[in-house]
């Protein structure tokens, strides 16, 4: 719950609008896509929002409940699983891959695979001590939980797809957007839930 | 090392204490840290002061096919008047028809006055290792000439006002692979990304130092870097293609920025991580 | 080397035996050796090596630079002046090109 609660602070950060009111995002949208005069192929449809975005974008993370249950309704329905079913994977490759923020950028190797950057904006593990502070702490995250089969799932949809349990999370749908892989995601599961996972140390 | 600023959450206050105690350095480590900030704090030792005067230097200097130098620059305060307008930018120039950054304008009087096409300066703006960009070094020199003056966006044209509702706009802008806008990162005080402090650039203090700030010398990059850098560099990490160099949206968020910032001194170039 | 001037910092004036801070600011892309290029290759090591700082003809201070030293080095070193006269400084690059500057300080 504190956690929900944290996530919940985050998400709802709002500024007092300065001048936006009436300014059309139509217009917006065009000006924005306007501002990319190269794009690499397959890259064009990065430039346009999903409905999710747009509706998070509009309501400036802070949904009312109609449009929020909307959200989580529609990104439930855009989760994938691995083939096999297995939705624990090996945390000793995910503790590494967390570290790891690069890929997917402008010029990054198109052939490597994503990262997780977890330590971007969660503490993770006691020894690790370069960790961010925009996601809460998920340090011993299996300590707290029993690893059944509602807990590894809950933890794979949050994961692979973080609005479909928050509305306009400003964490990423790391799996729904295809940054990672489903097989990636249940290594991150396992780093979360396994008693041998650093975290849980 | 625990971070510069920032309450502890209950969350992980525990954990952070104990990682205190488990890295616990002698009393004269506290006393060696206390006088390294200060000696980065020293004006002086900023290497961004090499640029500015560099840049002073190539401001003056012919250039360009038609072998001129940017002396008669119209930065917004009138031809040849450099100081005092970068405080004053972004603003609306009838001549381009449209608003500008002090970057994009500099990069602009290039073209109009020297000869330089403006996708020349665009393409060598940010600076590579063993390759100086002329327009950092441009973009010091003007910004450092508005040093203690404070931030003021201009917005009575409707063409200004407009570019700060669609950067206000881009601001909370939801996106691309990893659903970052800016405001992911940056509405927030005492938070961080690893151990990198992040501005609340919604909150005019914060905002206020940042934007005066810059163009900064990056330590990590050794080299000065401009706003379009900045904006180039967060749009990379948010996994969108280049974005333009002087592009209406970088521009526009530019503009929101500033006007966040609003009042506070510029301090260009300071010194950043 | 470098087109930019040496920054300087050396009081105006000085009284008998005081001792004056001095502060150095050059521009130098102090390449490590350390590095490699895309292709694997290293990066040849290109840094100032020596900075020296004498006063009237005298050595005032002199240290050698190592490849941990990052770009643009800052130096910052006191001086007990006695008379007035100038501090000359010179700047040594791995190829053998030196740099100088000096300044004058008026002491009473």
């Amino acid at each position: 719950m504190k956690r929900l609660f944290i996530s919940l602070l985050l998400a709802g950060a709002c500024a007092a609008p300065v001048a936006a009111e009436g300014i059309d995002p139509a217009k917006v949208e065009a000006v924005f896509k306007a501002s990319f005069s190269k794009v690499p192929e397959g890259w064009a449809s990065r430039l346009v929002q999903d409905e999710t975005q747009a509706e998070c974008s509009k309501y400036r993370d802070n949904p009312p409940a109609a449009a929020a249950d909307a959200i989580v309704a529609r990104e439930k329905k855009n989760i994938r699983y691995p083939a096999d079913g297995k939705l624990m994977g090996d945390w000793e490759a995910a503790i590494k891959d967390a570290d790891n923020g690069a890929g997917k950028r402008s010029t990054d190797d198109p052939t490597k695979a994503a990262g997780g950057n977890c330590y971007a904006c969660h503490q993770l593990d006691k020894k690790n001590v370069a960790f961010g502070t925009v996601g809460p702490s998920l340090l011993g995250y299996g300590k707290d939980r029993k690893a059944d089969e509602q807990t590894i799932k809950e933890t794979y949809d949050k994961i692979f797809n973080s609005q479909s349990v928050l509305a306009c999370s400003q964490m990423p749908r790391m799996g729904a957007n295809g940054f990672l892989t489903p097989e990636q995601v249940r290594d991150f599961v396992a780093m979360l839930l396994s008693p041998d996972s650093p975290v849980n140390k | 090392m625990m971070p510069r600023r920032g309450k502890l959450g209950r969350l992980f206050a525990g954990v952070a204490l104990a990682a205190a105690a488990a890295f616990a350095a002698p009393a004269w480590a506290d006393n060696e840290l206390d006088t390294y900030k200060k000696m980065l704090a020293d004006p002086f030792a900023n290497p961004g002061n090499l640029y500015v005067d560099e840049g002073e230097a190539l401001w003056k200097k012919p250039a360009g096919p038609k072998n001129v130098s940017l002396e008669k620059c119209d930065l917004g305060l009138g031809a040849g008047v450099v100081k005092g307008a970068h405080a004053k930018m972004p603003r609306f120039f009838a001549d381009a028809g449209r608003v500008m950054d002090t970057d994009t304008r500099i990069a602009w009087c290039r073209e109009q006055l020297q000869g330089i096409p403006f996708a020349d300066s665009a393409k060598t703006a940010f600076s590579a290792r063993g390759k100086k960009s002329d327009m950092e070094l441009l973009t010091t020199y003007v910004a450092n000439q508005s040093a203690g003056m404070p931030l003021s966006p201009q917005l009575g044209h409707e063409k200004e006002k407009e570019a700060l509702a669609i950067g206000e706009a881009l601001f909370f802008r939801r996106g691309s692979l990893l659903d970052y806008s800016c405001a992911t990162c940056h509405a927030a005080s005492d938070t961080r990304i690893r151990l990198q402090p992040l501005a609340h650039l919604t909150e005019n203090k914060s905002a206020g130092k940042v934007v005066g700030g810059w163009p900064v010398y990056r330590v990590s990059q050794e080299s000065v870097r401009a706003m379009q850098n900045r904006m180039w560099d967060c749009h990379w990490q948010m996994r969108y293609p280049s974005i333009d160099f002087g592009s209406e949206a970088t521009v526009a968020l530019v503009m929101y920025l500033t006007k966040m910032g609003e009042g506070a001194p510029v301090t260009a170039p300071a010194l950043a991580r | 080397m470098s087109e930019t001037k040496p920054r300087i910092k050396v009081p105006e004036t000085a009284a008998a035996g005081e001792v004056v801070t001095i502060k150095t600011l050059m521009s130098h892309i102090m390449e490590s050796g350390q590095r490699k290029d895309k292709d694997g290759n290293v990066i040849p090591r290109k840094i100032i090596n020596k900075f020296t700082c004498e006063f009237n003809g005298k050595p005032v201070f002199a240290c050698n630079l190592e490849g941990g030293i990052s770009a643009n080095p800052y130096m910052e070193f006191t001086a007990k002046v006695t008379e007035s006269g100038t501090f000359k400084f010179a700047w040594v690059d791995d190829d053998g090109t030196v740099t100088t500057a000096e300044q004058a300080i008026a002491v009473k």
